[in-house]
């Protein structure tokens, strides 16, 4: 007798989420993928799937899910517009690397490409976006394709995959069966680390003297944490992030020595064409990083520790790539390295800090004038979370200040859009980190344009009970478009300004406790409240109207060419 | 050396997948970079496709545009080659009014010169085919234009590198 016993492809679905150890998804219903809803129904005591309002809403919180846990995040939709709503958070999680599996229903197989209610061609539409894509036309093939999809958002360089399953083949019964995929002849997700080059590169930061790192989400994403620190305390060498791959050390660490990029600090982006060695580690050399690639690093031999060979020389012609995982890098690169101080080195960077403190981050922090900063509720968020909370941020002035001055002392604890530049990425973002991680705090910090992108997942909150933070920094412009238009359009502030409801009667009415901060004496105690809240809530804080996010590294300049106002 | 516009052959090996092409075609799109000629068919290994992709770019942009359509999960390997790295053929059709063969002797004279092949004649027109390198076709296509073609079409090139490719190989350590 067998143990196998017939199941619908519907069933199958959930069987193999459960399978994967999936426990949380986020959704929404529709024709299409109503078969997938009904097993659901049956399967809630294992699937907890949470209703978004939207299913953009429903990929980014999938997002947020896995970029706080390193878990594949799962995110389901219906066919047609169900499924299109996904197509921005399938592209931020593809540039962004984060491991995310979307499942859609589609029409019938006997009606593919015959323009049936609600169908849509997802598999063509997504196939940019997407690490793998796949139309399911036939119930037997559910589970390998599923474990498959599962495999290849977590594995190598993570990314999204999208499974678009038929009606038919949702209803079809089969023999069930499932085993994980381990791996798939044609595709390679670490390649094989190259020890003649990991010797030239231990060589090349053995004798270097004024040496730089660049460290990128990979050291998070291949989980080198240790390693990674382990290197950079044993070389002794100043380590600049990016924003993907802050929160990997500590911010507090010594030899952090900042952020690098448009928005920048000082120090990290002058040296970069000073350093005799810039070492990446699980970066690209993204634009906004680099700025004017031939004026990037020219004078600096470069090493790129990357898991993608796709990405060696894409930017940035490299002297020695290091392919492969950097957790194992690191591990194997560290005994050939020479124990080093660079304490001459690392005071000039010291020295641009002080610059910079001067005239940025004095203003930022510690304001005299009327206006309340950006900077200053980051500062008080810092002071009541101590470090230790998860910040999601949105997309634009807000999300520079928060990358900026938030203080992490935990990995995977920076939330935001890098690569894509999604608005409304945080609200749904902040649900899908809270619920992964229910322990720790989390708190969005939004600006009011990117907030009403995304506005209506403060019903998720409600109806799921997710205990997020919302902090709305609320200018009444677009700010960073404003900042651009102020320097390089003259003031023209074309279709910038918002006019902007009652927030916190929007909060009101969806039963989340508010608070709007106007005056400075405000801030600190509302901040607090927000903070010792055991519940959802929310906080508008009214700032300046008009100022301007420095260091600037102007689009199409040198990163040395950074501007401190 | 690496700045400069040249031809190069790309070549594909891939696992049979609704969609790969669409997914490969979309790193040129990107890029905005038209492709001369493609071509996809069976391969050496069973079970194994084959593309043959033609293009006009730099050394620097070649290099990156291999990088992209390797990782791509579907494809086994992807190479690129220089015009010298490789041989390859193109091959065409022209369909020409037979009364042009008894009323102009010199058309015949070109079929013979040219090592085209009549591939079928009736009463109102002749088939005519050709391989080789596109250069040949050319000079075949400006010769019998002169006096007429009623149909032509050209295939996408189809290439055999000079060296060997290890997909065989790349397959098998897989398997151990």
């Amino acid at each position: 007798m067998s143990d196998i016993k017939k199941i619908s492809g519907s069933e199958a679905v959930v069987k193999c989420l459960i399978a994967e150890g999936v426990e949380i998804i986020y959704g929404y219903p529709g024709g299409a993928i109503m078969p997938v809803y009904d097993e659901l129904y049956k399967y809630e005591d294992k699937i907890h799937h949470v209703l978004t309002r939207h299913e953009q809403g429903a990929t980014h919180s999938a997002q947020g899910f896995a970029r706080i846990s390193g878990k594949v995040g799962v995110a389901i939709a219906t066919s047609g517009p169900g499924a299109t709503n996904l197509v921005t958070g399938l592209a931020d999680a593809q540039i962004d690397s984060t491991p995310m599996v979307c499942i859609t229903g589609q029409v019938a197989s006997n009606l593919l490409g015959s323009d049936a209610f609600q169908e849509t061609d997802i598999v063509g539409i997504s196939t940019p976006v997407t690490k793998w894509n796949h139309q399911v036309t036939k119930a037997s093939d559910i589970p390998k394709v599923l474990a498959k999809a599962f495999y290849i958002a977590k594995s190598g360089r993570p990314g999204p995959v999208l499974i678009d399953i038929t009606k038919d083949a949702q209803f079809e019964m089969f023999d069930f069966k499932y085993s994980k995929v381990t791996g798939i002849r044609s595709y390679k997700p670490v390649p094989k680390l190259d020890n003649t080059n990991l010797s030239l590169a231990a060589d090349l930061i053995n004798k270097s003297l004024k040496p730089m790192i660049v460290w990128g989400q990979g050291v998070i994403l291949s989980e080198a944490e240790k390693e990674f620190k382990d290197f950079v305390e044993k070389t002794g060498i100043p380590a600049a992030w990016t924003i993907m791959g802050v929160s990997a050390i500590p911010t507090s660490h010594p030899l952090n020595v900042g952020m690098v990029g448009m928005h920048g600090n000082y120090a990290p982006n002058m040296l970069t064409n000073e350093c005799d060695l810039l070492i990446a580690i699980g970066m690209r050399f993204d634009d906004r990083v680099t700025g004017n690639l031939d004026k990037y690093a020219k004078q600096a031999k470069i090493i790129h520790f990357e898991i993608d060979p796709a990405e060696i020389n894409k930017n940035v012609k490299v002297d020695i790539p290091v392919l492969g995982d950097a957790k194992e890098s690191l591990t194997k690169i560290l005994p050939l390295l020479k124990s080093r101080k660079h304490n001459n080195w690392l005071s000039d960077f010291k020295k641009l800090y002080d610059i910079e403190y001067d005239s940025v981050i004095k203003d930022d922090l510690f304001p005299t004038k009327e206006g309340l900063t950006m900077g200053e509720v980051l500062k008080e968020i810092n002071i009541f979370t101590k470090g230790d909370a998860a910040i999601v941020s949105d997309v634009g002035q807000h999300q520079m200040i928060a990358c900026r001055y938030a203080e992490f002392n935990k990995s995977r604890s920076n939330i935001t859009s890098g690569g894509l530049g999604t608005m409304g990425f945080a609200l749904p973002a902040a649900i899908g980190a809270k619920m992964a991680c229910p322990e720790r705090e989390v708190v969005a910090v939004i600006g009011d344009g990117g907030y009403q992108m995304t506005i209506q997942e403060l019903g998720t909150i409600f109806q799921s009970k997710v205990p997020v933070k919302i902090v709305v920094l609320n200018n009444s412009f677009l700010g960073m478009v404003r900042q651009w238009q102020q320097l390089f359009f003259e003031k023209r502030y074309a279709s910038t300004e918002l006019v902007n409801p009652d927030f916190t009667a929007i909060a009101k009415a969806y039963y989340i406790k508010s608070k709007k901060v106007t005056k400075r004496e405000e801030l600190s105690s509302a901040v607090e409240e927000m903070i010792k809240s055991k519940d959802s809530f929310f906080l508008e804080v009214v700032v300046e109207k008009e100022s301007n996010v420095f260091p600037m590294i102007p689009s199409g300049a040198s990163v040395s060419e950074i501007r401190l106002k | 050396m690496e700045k400069e516009v040249k031809t190069f052959t790309v070549s594909i090996y891939t696992e049979n997948n609704i969609g790969l092409l669409n997914r490969i075609s979309a790193i040129f799109q990107r890029r905005h970079i038209n492709i001369d000629s493609l071509n996809s068919s069976a391969s050496e290994i069973e079970g194994v496709y084959r593309f043959t992709i033609l293009i006009n770019v730099t050394e620097v942009q070649i290099k990156k545009i291999i990088g992209q359509i390797d990782k791509q999960i579907e494809v086994i390997k992807a190479y690129y080659h220089n015009e010298d790295d490789t041989v390859y053929q193109e091959s065409c059709l022209f369909k020409i009014k037979s009364s042009l063969l008894f009323d102009d002797r010199q058309i015949q004279n070109i079929i013979k010169d040219s090592n085209a092949r009549i591939v079928t004649v009736n009463k109102e027109f002749f088939v005519l085919e050709k391989s080789g390198r596109r250069k040949e076709i050319d000079s075949l296509y400006s010769k019998l234009n002169e006096y007429g073609i009623l149909q032509f079409v050209r295939s996408g090139a189809i290439a055999i590198t000079k060296e060997p490719m290890n997909i065989s190989d790349i397959l098998s350590d897989f398997k151990n």
